[in-house]
């Protein structure tokens, strides 16, 4: 197992380096003076220049590419004008909030979307299927960022249960419970999408696995029914649902774009729509650089854990 | 056969999808009329009607912070948001089916390539690689159009290359070539119209997506610029306004949620018609046991004489699809005499199998269904029992060997794991007592090395071993009765011996009777003790070995054996049966044989079928037994 995780780390480098091609070329594109662009429009013509020396925007492109990424090695993504403080300590700290709410996320919609699929394959045509695929239906077609208002609706203004925004209470809090208050409402409205992707594929595999012959033969055994669907078919079907459990991270870190500008959580993704709008360049591509290689991680720990499932895979 | 029904009304009978249609039919039409209906300009600004919540002062739907009326906002928004997805959706489809169609029919290194890129942007998240392109472009909805396009590229490029790859393969591709076209023309007129199916269904199951992440990316501001007005920037302005007026934003979400529910709809509509295969539920599961339909039976008493273990009485299974009914067991009565084996004999499709697994519950439900008949064991009829019941004389007293141990066997635990469970399923004891009893079971049936072997997952052995893991499991509990269907079957000829020896020899130690199943003359009569001959669901003659192999009576049985290759007579020639025996939804009345057979008379082709002893015990289902032996 050593060996296969050691393997897929070495095959991991090449699409890293991608990653930072793509980025930097997507950044390169951007037209007029990217100097100017960094600094905003009401930039002196000598900070423009002296910026423009600093990232040596004068030298062939391959060149700038090999400077950049060397700096970016070096864990030295640039610094962000607008906020004065290194790419890099922002992105972090901001990364952070987003990983505890893209984590929660995660947890939520594997547990809700392999519960759902499971019972869903069980009853199949009954009435818990049918109630689960309407329900998958919605979640699948409501816009997240409007579904996160109308909770905020309920639970916050009326119900007054669950605060509305940030992450800790401002004044007091800071604790576990009033963090768990905080991501309750943003963590469950990012799972909402991906809890009805797994459960439409969980359904569909448990099916395809409850027709096989080995199924057969444990109910031949004398295996209890419980047994037969609870150990022997979702095991099986567990094999083919992990991978898209970290395609769904994908779709998790990038909703959480929206949940957190909902939300006002103070996570990567408001970060980069905020920078976006003051054309902070160089923040807009340290946030993307470091949640894409996030994404190729999650998907990597995926391919790990469904090795670990599946003896197969090893020969 | 009744003539497949058209797509549309195939389209049409699937509920869901045609409400979606209509539902989407209805936006489509208020988005293209919305010209000619009396609405208010959507932007004319109004301060001193600001905010009027729906049906106040005449605007139906109320008005904004800005006084502008909601409802002609929406139908305006709604029209602009329609316009951004199918465009995003008809771009993505252009050039990424453009890539795919390349990639697939030129293939070697320009495949590779386009492929890597294709991964490459795959690997961002996909909300973020279109972010990361409203950043450089500035924000703008056009800018948000092409960010989302792009982005939705890999999944047509990589949908299509699929398809184009195996078309390019495919004989008339080669035949285009060979006539003369160029590439081009090749690429447009022979491969285009194969793939068109897979762009449509791409189309279908994307387009709701794009219209959602275009109104995300205005609701953050990056698309849609004030004062023009989509179903996003709607919502990203009344998101301001949600603890006062939450109207504002709720009525937008509203459409957003109606418009991508209803192209969802459609989409799993059109994807369902289109590429059945995908349709999903249509695979149905089967239950833990077999539906039993309510039966008459006679009161006999259910003790068996001491010397039977099992008594099959008419049993009949049908299978039941659509309006078709397969009769695969129509009537099956045989007895089980302790420590005997008794050969279950046909060809493939002549329901042996289905009998075997119909004694347990086991012949999948649905589409199977017991009809008829009994099945008495130990003092109570197994039709009778329910599933607790079944599942404690289920591989304890009554267990299974299956055909392809590879498909059979648990693909993800250890042999030694699927071994101890089938104990500790029928016996409270504990792990390690069972693991010490499976190693104790493999080295039984001649397992080298059975403490290490336990540790191996089914994949790393070979098909004899397999089996011989099969066979463990049926001697793992004290069976009384152990069926095996062709469990040599699938083993190389050098194997079977081997294997049929070991489950000879294990079961007569272990006292078990034994039903086996197979379709090879030359094992049964090495094996078996008395033989049952089934032939289209029927059991047609029965006797001893040398009963049924010296002297047999029925047509069928002659030419069965007939066909038998005997060691040292590579001359003998092998008879083949002509014809091939009716489809059990299509058996005709009286003997199911007589259409093949050449000793058929008139008689034979109506009803009054029974299985006659003519001696011994040697009973046969032939009204012209008699007379054509004599």
């Amino acid at each position: 197992m050593a060996n296969y995780i050691f393997k897929r780390l070495i095959a991991m480098f090449p699409v890293m380096l991608g990653l930072t091609v793509i980025v930097f070329t997507i950044m390169a594109m951007i037209p007029g003076d990217p100097a100017l662009a960094i600094l905003g429009s009401y930039a002196t013509p000598e900070n423009v220049e002296k910026l423009n020396r600093d990232l040596g925007l004068d030298k062939p492109l391959v060149e700038q590419y090999l400077i950049w990424l060397g700096n970016l090695l070096t864990g030295d993504l640039g610094r962000s004008y607008n906020l004065n403080r290194p790419v890099l300590d922002e992105v972090l700290e901001r990364f952070s909030a987003t990983l505890i709410l893209a984590g929660a996320s995660l947890l939520l919609c594997s547990i809700l979307g392999l519960l759902a699929g499971v019972i869903s394959a069980v009853h199949q045509f009954g009435w818990a299927d049918r109630a689960i695929t309407f329900l998958v239906l919605i979640g699948i077609s409501m816009p997240s960022f409007w579904l996160g208002l109308l909770l905020i609706l309920v639970f916050a203004v009326n119900l007054k249960w669950l605060p509305a925004s940030g992450m800790y209470a401002i004044y007091g809090g800071g604790d576990l419970a009033d963090l768990f208050s905080h991501l309750l409402l943003p963590a469950f409205t990012l799972a909402v999408v991906a809890t009805g992707v797994i459960a439409r594929l969980t359904r569909a595999s448990m099916l395809e696995v409850l027709r096989q012959d080995y199924i057969r033969t444990a109910r031949a055994k004398g295996v209890a029914e419980r047994s037969v669907i609870y150990k022997h078919a979702f095991k099986a079907a567990l094999v083919t649902v992990i991978p898209v459990i970290g395609i769904q991270a994908g779709l998790v870190l990038g909703g959480a774009v929206y949940i957190e500008t909902v939300f006002q959580w103070p996570g990567i993704g408001r970060m980069l729509v905020k920078a976006i709008s003051t054309r902070d360049i160089l923040l807009v591509q340290g946030g993307v650089l470091v949640v894409a290689a996030s994404y190729v991680l999650f998907n990597l720990l995926a391919d790990v854990v469904q090795h670990l499932l599946d003896p197969r895979l090893k020969s | 056969m009744s003539t497949r029904p058209g797509n549309l009304s195939l389209f049409l009978n699937n509920k869901l999808a045609a409400v979606g249609l209509g539902a989407l039919a209805t936006v489509l039409v208020l988005a293209l009329l919305t010209p000619v209906f009396p609405l208010m300009d959507p932007d004319a600004t109004a301060l001193v009607n600001r905010l009027k919540l729906p049906l106040e002062d005449g605007h139906i739907l109320g008005t904004d912070h800005l006084g502008r009326d909601l409802l002609s906002r929406l139908l305006w928004g709604t029209r602009v948001s329609i316009l951004v997805g199918l465009s995003a959706t008809l771009i993505a489809a252009l050039f990424g089916s453009a890539i795919g169609l390349v990639a697939g029919y030129v293939g070697g290194r320009t495949d590779h390539l386009l492929m890597r890129g294709i991964d490459m942007l795959m690997a961002f998240p996909y909300i973020l690689l279109a972010l990361a392109i409203v950043a450089v472009l500035g924000p703008g909805l056009l800018n948000a159009l092409y960010a989302i396009a792009l982005v939705n590229i890999p999944f047509f490029a990589r949908n299509i290359r699929g398809i184009t790859l195996s078309l390019s393969r495919r004989d008339f591709v080669d035949a285009a070539r060979l006539s003369g076209k160029s590439h081009t023309q090749i690429l447009l007129t022979e491969v285009l119209p194969n793939v068109l199916p897979i762009i449509v269904i791409t189309m279908s199951t994307t387009v709701g997506w794009m219209i959602l992440e275009t109104a995300g990316l205005s609701f953050l501001g990056l698309g849609a610029q004030p004062p023009q007005a989509d179903l996003g920037s709607m919502l990203g302005e009344g998101r301001k306004l949600l603890f006062t007026s939450p109207h504002v934003s709720i009525i937008p979400g509203i459409m957003i949620f109606i418009l991508v529910m209803s192209i969802n709809l459609v989409g799993d509509g059109v994807r369902d018609v289109l590429d059945p295969r995908l349709k999903s539920g249509v695979l149905s599961r089967p239950a833990a046991k077999t539906k039993v339909a309510p039966r008459t039976t006679e009161s006999t008493p259910l003790e068996l004489p001491s010397n039977i273990v099992l008594d099959v009485r008419d049993l009949s299974t049908e299978f039941r699809l659509g309006n078709e009914v397969y009769k695969s067991v129509g009537g099956v009565s045989f007895q089980l005499i302790k420590k005997e084996c008794l050969g279950l004999v046909g060809e493939s499709g002549s329901g042996k199998s289905v009998t075997a697994l119909s004694l347990l519950g086991l012949a999948p439900t649905p589409p199977g269904i017991i009809t008829a008949g009994q099945v008495l064991y130990d003092g109570s009829d197994l039709l009778d029992a329910d599933l607790e019941e079944l599942r404690h004389l289920r591989g304890n007293r009554i267990s299974y060997i299956f055909q392809d141990p590879l498909s059979t066997l648990h693909p993800l635990f250890t042999v030694g794991d699927q071994i101890a469970e089938t104990i500790r399923s029928h016996y409270a004891i504990p792990f390690q007592q069972a693991w010490s009893r499976s190693v104790e079971l493999l080295d039984m049936v001649r397992i080298p090395n059975a403490e290490g072997r336990a540790n191996a997952y089914p994949h790393e052995l070979s098909g004899g071993m397999r089996q011989r893991v099969g066979i463990a499991m049926a001697l793992a509990n004290d069976a009384s009765i152990i069926i095996a269907d062709e469990p040599t079957t699938a083993l190389d000829v050098t194997v079977q011996a081997e294997v049929l020896k070991l489950l000879d020899q294990l079961r007569v130690e272990k006292q078990a009777s034994l039903l086996f199943i197979t379709h090879d003359f030359g094992v049964v009569s090495e094996l078996c003790d008395r033989v049952a001959v089934m032939y289209a669901g029927r059991i047609i003659e029965m006797g001893t070995t040398s009963q049924i192999l010296d002297n047999p009576q029925h047509p069928y049985t002659r030419k069965l054996i007939a066909c038998v290759p005997v060691l040292g007579q590579p001359n003998r020639r092998l008879d083949t049966i002509e014809g091939l025996p009716p489809p059990v939804n299509r058996l005709p009345d009286g003997c199911a044989f007589a259409p093949r057979c050449d000793q058929a008379i008139e008689a034979c082709l109506s009803g009054g079928l029974v299985l006659d002893d003519i001696g011994d015990g040697h009973v046969v289902e032939c009204i012209r037994a008699r007379e054509v032996t004599a």
